[in-house]
């Protein structure tokens, strides 16, 4: 489908002069996370919004299990370690640990997912469901589609991994890792801030 | 390409990054501590905020790597999240949830 | 190297040029929608007890003609500007993400013909009628958008089509700003750029923020519609209100969005027809970037009815009313720039200054509105009606049009006709305001919007005529446009590169453009390239051959997925979110592993 290049290959994006210097595709996704800002902004709003609005329980207090939450954030925030650590080992051609650690975030992740869809059905379990109660409406909505995000980025933890596994993941593609770690951080990063709101705060 | 890479920053080592996760660690288990021990539960809310924003800044600043980055990225992230900020604090207001009952 | 031709080459572009005609040419047709939509509105409003159609269709027929308005004609119109001639304006071989671009489009495209899928698919809903269209108004309200109120497909067609074209915009959004911060040609630096392509890069700012916002408030409402839940619904606690404050953050800057572009339009056009530079340039630009960051904060002026408080009341008044003084810094510099100049009263100029006059008056009405006891009198009556159209038609649209006719030459290598587009000015002109200045005497008389008729006890029965006749009169106008455009084909005289002298750097390519845009990437050391330094921006032959990329099918196939999963809600099918998903999917893959050199 592409023409041969007269010159070398670049990656759409990235390679050319740029009027700042900066790489097109991280200047596009840091504008994607700002984006993003608004986003989880408006559900956190709603969320505190609604707060002490519901009708019936169950309410907060009742359900929420902040032990096993905490369990929940060390493992995402550890995550975010083990996609730094992916990222320096890209950047350094050591693709041995760049597999690693790419595996260890992806796992990071299975692990908080299934921590939710175990805490989801607890919640429906005892009778908070997406329908009860503003509460639960207005968490299962936020967290959910925090949760959303995750398994994207799970998704996309493991595509690079079988990348790097057909060898097709060098150093030259560290600007790809390093914004899938942007990805990934922000998604901890949002999470921090509803561990914080919603779990902690009660 | 190289060489934009190497003129944005150089490489922190691991021993930073691990250095990192430890503080966001003891936050954690600081913010945890807070919810139980009762002494603090005067203070819970601003207490709370304060470490989660830490917490944040330093995931941004340090594995975002927003820190050593151009100042430009900080622009385009800050710009948006100061403005979602803003429609939060809005929001409550308008909707009464700073109101005492 | 020849541009290749054919179907298969045009479903495949990635260049910025094929894209931004193929979003003039849907968006113009989407136009062309929403002005029989219009038509149709107002003949049923010529006489009171009208009934040409009934209140239902009525209701389908105002909020499609907002709907298709907004988001299929006037925002991707504008965007069709952004593509073509920002690049080129930048000194840019393509924007920064082109099968990113192709994809805005396609998924744009895709997204229209879903909205308005629904007026023929009646009969599959058991509707009993052929078409569900949406009937909601174009803003929504809840709880009238619930289920409970609104039983059948139709709102859930308004807010699938929404979301999908909100993927298009934040899409173009992205792209755009690295666009123009990261493609400019060496020496353009930021207070070098054209006035048109800052605003464009505001615009897309506005454009990243506002969309999730509404994003949010279309699941909130899919959810409730579809899922039981209650976010709008008083009965377990939720507040229909939270959908307008979600609704008009969003809503607010989205009519930045709408006006920001056809300011940078007239920013252009002026000072090429005075033959003087822009009159306060800095002072402009800043004013765009003050006006895109106030807009943030006046949303509520559109909620002054619902019993927000004194307080809340009083602060969106005052920032409602300061909103007005970066707006008006803009119309002293352009009529400024016009003051003292050698003007040629060319038709891209004609709709320019009538853009200045008629914004003027809907911004006008528009202050009127910031006083929270005089728009307890104007809400939802015709004198909003008034102020819309006098921002959204004698602003952007005639805006658009002095864009069109500035640029059609460089698009097209075709002049328009001058007689012709005279004659589509002054008809249009007259037209709006027959058309819509009575709408303030009919609203102030207590006509509401939104009713399929009216009594004659009103005392707006003539008036109701009389904007009709304007309205028929802009559909003439239309026809000779459509005429000056099938016209200027074969027989319009063959335009050179800069046929109307124009200063920046998209006149220095040839018209229409090589499709490398550039041979030699200009230097620039100054505003106004063509008229400073043309020489050293002048394109000789190329020396080689100019890479540019190929196409690729892969944006269309992951565009087509979007409206797959749409449809899984309409269609209770849950299997086809999954196969939409899998399209989805299967697109980003096969585009992010294709080997593609910009």
């Amino acid at each position: 489908m592409s023409h041969a290049a007269a010159a070398d290959v670049h990656a759409e994006g990235g390679g050319h002069r740029t009027s700042m210097g900066l790489d097109s595709r991280k200047m596009a996704f840091w504008a994607f996370i700002g984006s993003e800002c608004l986003l989880f902004a408006t559900l956190i709003s709603t969320y505190l919004i609604y707060k002490g609005k519901s009708l019936e329980g169950p309410f907060p207090p009742q359900i929420l299990n902040i032990p096993f939450t905490s369990f929940s954030t060390f493992d995402l925030l550890m995550s975010s370690l083990w996609m730094v650590l992916a990222l320096a080992a890209v950047q350094r051609n050591d693709m041995k640990w760049a597999k690693i650690w790419l595996m260890g975030t992806a796992i990071g992740g299975l692990i908080f997912l299934g921590g939710q869809v175990w805490e989801f059905s607890h919640f429906v379990e005892h009778g908070l469901t997406l329908q009860k109660n503003m509460f639960g409406t207005t968490f299962f909505v936020l967290t959910g589609t925090h949760g959303a995000h995750v398994a994207v980025g799970v998704l996309w933890l493991l595509t690079l991994w079988v990348r790097a596994m057909q060898g097709k993941l060098t150093s030259k593609n560290a600007m790809t890792v390093e914004i899938t770690g942007l990805y990934w951080h922000f998604v901890d990063v949002i999470w921090i801030i509803i561990f914080t709101v919603v779990y902690l705060i009660q | 390409m190289a060489d934009a890479h190497a003129a944005e920053h150089s490489h922190p080592t691991a021993a930073v990054y691990i250095r990192v996760a430890a503080i966001l660690f003891m936050l954690t288990v600081l913010e945890v501590g807070v919810f139980y021990v009762p002494t603090f539960h005067p203070i819970l809310v601003p207490a709370l905020l304060i470490l989660s924003a830490i917490k944040f800044s330093i995931v941004v600043m340090f594995y975002m790597h927003l820190k050593m980055d151009n100042r430009f990225f900080t622009l385009i992230f800050g710009g948006p999240l100061l403005l979602a900020f803003g429609m939060m604090m809005a929001l409550m207001f308008l909707f009464r949830v700073f109101v005492l009952k | 190297m020849t541009e290749p031709t054919g179907l298969k080459s045009w479903l495949t572009t990635v260049d910025h040029k094929r894209i931004g005609k193929l979003y003039f040419w849907t968006a113009f047709c989407f136009f062309l929608v929403g002005g029989v939509e219009a038509l149709l509105i107002r003949s049923q409003l010529a006489q009171p007890n009208g009934h040409l159609v009934d209140a239902r269709t009525y209701n389908e027929l105002f909020t499609m003609h907002g709907t298709t308005m907004i988001f299929l004609a006037l925002m991707p119109l504008s965007v069709a500007f952004f593509n073509f001639i920002v690049p080129l304006q930048i000194g840019a071989r393509d924007v920064a993400f082109p099968r990113l671009n192709a994809f805005s489009y396609w998924v744009f495209l895709l997204g229209g013909v879903f909205l308005n899928l629904s007026w023929f698919v009646g009969p599959l809903f058991h509707a009993g009628r052929l078409s569900v269209a949406p009937n909601g108004g174009w803003f929504g309200y809840a709880n009238l958008t619930e289920r409970q109120y609104s039983i059948g497909p139709n709102i859930d067609f308004w807010l699938l089509g929404l979301q999908i074209l909100g993927v298009s915009s934040l899409a173009g959004g992205f792209n755009f700003i690295v666009t123009i911060l990261n493609l400019r040609a060496p020496g353009m630096r930021m207070m070098r750029l054209p006035v048109f392509s800052w605003m464009t890069l505001v615009t897309s700012f506005l454009l990243i923020t506002a969309f999730p916002v509404i994003t949010v408030a279309l699941v909130f409402l899919m959810f409730d519609r579809n899922f039981g839940t209650h976010f709008y619904q008083v009965s377990a606690g939720g507040d229909p209100v939270l959908w307008q404050h979600l609704f008009w953050l969003f809503g607010h800057p989205e009519v930045y969005i709408l006006i920001l572009p056809a300011m940078g339009v007239v920013s252009e056009v002026l000072p090429t027809f005075s033959g003087k530079p822009l009159f306060g340039y800095t002072v402009v630009v800043y004013s765009g970037i003050l006006i895109a960051f106030m807009g943030w904060g006046v949303w509520s002026h559109h909620m002054f009815s619902v019993g927000l408080g004194p307080i809340a009341d009083a602060v969106f008044s005052s920032t409602t009313m300061l909103i007005a003084i970066p707006t008006g810094v803009k119309i002293f510099n352009w009529i400024a720039t016009l003051w003292g100049g050698q003007i040629r009263f060319d038709t891209p100029l004609l709709f320019a200054v009538g853009f200045i006059a008629m914004f003027i008056i809907g911004g006008l009405s528009g202050v009127t509105h910031a006083s929270p006891p005089a728009d307890l009198q104007q809400t939802d009556t015709y004198y909003v009606v008034a102020h819309i159209h006098y921002v959204l038609f004698g602003g952007t649209v005639l805006g658009l049009f002095a864009g069109m006719y500035y640029w059609w030459p460089k698009m097209t290598g075709r002049m328009l006709d001058e007689t012709l587009g005279k004659v589509h000015f002054w008809l249009m002109l007259i037209g709006m305001n027959v058309a819509f200045f009575p709408m303030h005497f009919i609203g102030l008389l207590g006509m509401p919007r939104r009713v399929y008729t009216y009594s004659p006890d009103l005392g707006v029965s003539t008036l109701n005529l009389v904007s009709t006749v304007g309205a028929f009169v802009i559909g003439v106008a239309m026809l000779f446009f459509i005429w000056n455009v099938i016209r200027s084909r074969s027989a319009g005289k063959v335009a050179g590169d800069n046929p109307w002298h124009g200063a920046t750097l998209e006149w220095a390519t040839s018209s229409p453009p090589p499709v490398y845009n550039f041979a030699q990437i200009p230097t620039v050391h100054s505003r106004l390239p063509l008229w400073n330094e043309p020489e050293s921006v002048a394109q000789k032959a190329p020396t080689g051959p100019i890479h540019v990329p190929g196409g690729s099918w892969w944006p269309m196939v992951a565009a087509v997925g979007l409206p797959l999963m749409a449809t899984s809600l309409i269609a209770h099918a849950l299997w086809l979110v999954f196969v939409g998903a899998a399209v989805v999917i299967f697109g980003i893959f096969k585009w992010g592993f294709e080997p593609f050199e910009v």
